[in-house]
């Protein structure tokens, strides 16, 4: 309907060439081994990248909210998942006396209250619904969501706009980085979530925590010894702990797998945020950036829709916080870093501000950038020093804001033109 | 006030020259009687004042516009016109005093609120959405769409979008459907303000200096599209331009100083000495 949207989104080609290179090229090069797994699964990352970059541009972009705390929100899902990793994560640790397995990670750093000693700590009780897979996948989205929601309603509620927004959050990010650097919060503190072994280990799926778990699979191996693995001539938690058994993280097909169901992830992002910038809210959207207090004059609640669009933010990013982390294999407070939440707007204007597309090129090519320029390369006449990152990346950002104020997906919308006026001269 | 009510009184010899109590003496601020306002007045005001650091932009003991009236408010530069829309559509919360519309109180309502119950107010400038097509605009404004589910799930009826259109053609937008509307011209966009006010079918229609900055074909197409608008709809209009005044040839109310100084027609007005000294400063 909109000329604007035809020209950034509707391209269905361009589309589908994409859906044929992430799911046929792709897994097609890796199988003649062409792209190592590890490649695929830096792609993996950088597509939660592009997820979270997604929520960040329905904000900015088209309702014209700086929201600088989009790490957070994906720390809280990555934390979700990460608790859940943590508590399937192989043999290390102790079990406590509850009979709950303390994860190695929290063991380390648990903060002990005086006079106790490392046989009185106990899995905290905020850890216990994350033994169950699909428990952990509801609440990694509810959290962020949750706290987004709760967030806006009472800044949104209370008119607070424009920069004094942005400086809001911004302070959100730094004030949940300090908390959860804590070890008090048994939440790892500084070290973050490490040590994971497996995911959705099939108990895990239909238990909710590793007693019901262990008897379960005590009692479906019963007289059967050959999963006596300490071989001590019973089977008993020990050998349930260690044969813990899931897919394991390390292996080469998980990291395709999380590959697929991260692209996937990221499709189904792109069109959900899609049908909603396409539908009549899309439209109050746009009008909340133009002039929000007009809005008010024709009945509507723009606190209303700028919740929403929070919300959806936050909800996004939580789902890319958690696909992120089984594929990084940790989650630290430093990604919730004030500086980190900067960068996905550095991701968003470079790509191509108020175009989903141009989010999700933004966030991919200034990460494979990054890849690259963060390494030691040797040129023709000077060395490449990975320090020198930073200054490309601001000059990058610099250069976009100057000169291309639509972004890449702006720059290459102009190619596509001035091709199509080249050809069609030569025609003529 | 009563001061100079008692000097119009006194000179109550002409015939031309009216109290703005004249119609609201059986009602005096002490003894308002709401049930008896609501039928007779779609908006009314009781004891209302505004003000800002101690200037009081507005005071009035009462005043009223009838069902289906079209009422034009002219004054002096800062008599509190474009105020009292203020305080009417919600932007602005008064000090003192209470605002009726349609028999209810909404002196505490906000601007959503008070626009879902039925006053549409047009501004001194057009405000229209830039990077909206000229269709999407009206489409915003389409009545009862409010709510973000309904939004979300529900694309626009068929009849809906005829009715934009049909809007569109009275306006002579229609070609102009699918341009950005900040590609439009200054008085296109101040057609397709008032054209979004129209579709939203208010009770009320809060019209301020719609001729400001128009050419003078333009004003005389504005004039007849609000004469046509009074026809359905209760209009109060803010104008500085006399000549257009006279061309809807309504009631006039006279501001100066944020408050009520005279009421009549255009020429009751141009014969009251206190207005043309409130207004030409003589």
């Amino acid at each position: 309907m909109n000329p604007q949207f035809d020209k950034l989104v509707g391209s269905k080609r361009a589309f589908f060439a994409l859906l044929l290179f992430t799911f046929v090229v792709m897994p097609v090069m890796y199988s003649a081994e062409m792209i190592t797994v590890g490649q695929i699964n830096m792609i993996g990352r950088y597509m939660c990248f592009a997820i979270l970059a997604l929520g960040l541009d329905l904000l900015w972009g088209y309702v014209g909210i700086l929201s600088l705390c989009q790490f957070t929100f994906f720390c809280l899902g990555g934390y979700a998942m990460g608790m859940h990793l943590a508590h399937h994560g192989g043999p290390e640790g102790i079990i406590d006396g509850n009979g709950w397995k303390i994860p190695a990670c929290l063991f380390v750093v648990y903060p002990y209250d005086v006079g106790e000693s490392s046989g009185d700590a106990l899995v905290p009780g905020f850890w216990k619904p994350f033994w169950n897979l699909p428990l952990t996948v509801a609440l990694g989205l509810l959290i962020p969501g949750l706290a987004s929601f709760v967030l806006g309603y009472f800044v949104f509620r209370s008119r607070v706009r424009g920069v004094y927004f942005a400086i809001l959050t911004q302070a959100i990010a730094v004030a949940s980085w300090l908390v959860f650097c804590r070890n008090d919060v048994k939440l790892c503190g500084t070290n973050g979530l490490v040590r994971f072994d497996v995911i959705a280990p099939a108990e895990s799926l239909t238990t909710f925590n590793p007693v019901d778990a262990k008897d379960k699979w005590i009692e479906s191996h019963e007289g059967s010894l050959d999963q006596d693995l300490n071989k001590d001539g019973k089977l008993d938690q020990l050998d349930y702990s260690i044969a813990d058994v899931g897919f394991s993280l390390s292996s080469d097909e998980v990291r395709f797998g999380l590959y697929l169901i991260t692209a996937a992830c990221l499709f189904g992002a792109f069109l959900l945020c899609r049908w909603v910038v396409n539908s009549r809210l899309g439209r109050v959207l746009l009008a909340i950036r133009d002039d929000e207090s007009t809005l008010c004059f024709f009945g509507y609640k723009p606190y209303v829709y700028k919740i929403f669009a929070f919300s959806l933010a936050g909800i996004l990013a939580g789902l890319a916080g958690m696909l992120y982390v089984p594929q990084m294999q940790i989650i630290t407070p430093s990604n919730m870093e004030a500086y980190r939440s900067l960068l996905v707007v550095v991701w968003v204007a470079v790509g191509g501000r108020g175009t989903l597309a141009g989010a999700v090129l933004g966030a991919l090519v200034v990460n494979l950038l990054y890849n690259y320029f963060t390494s030691q390369h040797d040129f023709y006449f000077f060395s490449w020093n990975p320090d020198y990152w930073q200054i490309l990346l601001g000059l990058m950002f610099v250069l976009v804001v100057l000169y291309l104020p639509n972004g890449l997906i702006g720059l290459l919308d102009k190619v596509r033109g001035s091709i199509g006026l080249l050809l069609r001269r030569n025609s003529s | 006030m009563t001061q100079s009510l008692e000097k119009e009184r006194s000179s109550s010899g002409d015939v031309g020259s009216v109290s703005y109590l004249d119609g609201y003496r059986e009602y005096l601020p002490s003894q308002v009687n709401h049930e008896a306002w609501s039928s007779r007045f779609v908006l009314f005001v009781e004891n209302l004042s505004v003000s800002f650091d101690g200037f009081k932009a507005v005071d009035i003991p009462c005043y009223g516009v009838g069902h289906g009236e079209l009422r034009v408010i002219i004054g002096p530069n800062g008599a509190g016109k474009t105020t009292f829309c203020d305080l009417v559509s919600g932007k602005t919360r008064p000090s003192a005093g209470q605002v009726f519309f349609d028999g209810k109180e909404i002196t505490t309502m906000d601007e959503s609120e008070i626009a879902l119950r039925g006053i549409g107010r047009k501004f001194q400038t057009p405000t229209v959405f830039d990077s909206l097509t000229t269709y999407e605009n009206l489409l915003l404004a389409l009545p009862g769409n409010q709510g973000w589910k309904d939004n979300l799930f529900r694309a626009e009826s068929k009849a809906e979008s005829a009715n934009i259109q049909e809007i569109l053609e009275k306006v002579s937008l229609a070609d102009h459907r699918d341009k950005l509307a900040k590609s439009l011209s200054h008085g296109q966009r101040q057609w397709l303000a008032i054209s979004a006010l129209i579709i939203a079918k208010p009770k009320l229609l809060l019209v301020d200096e719609p001729a400001a900055g128009l050419t003078d074909s333009e004003t005389e197409k504005t004039a007849e599209l609000l004469l046509e608008l009074s026809k359905e709809h209760t209009l109060v209009v803010i104008e500085h331009d006399m000549e257009f005044v006279r061309r809807l040839g309504s009631t006039v109310t006279v501001l100066n100083e944020g408050k009520v100084l005279a009421e009549g027609s255009m020429g009751e007005m141009e014969r009251n000495e206190e207005v043309m000294e409130a207004y030409l400063g003589r």
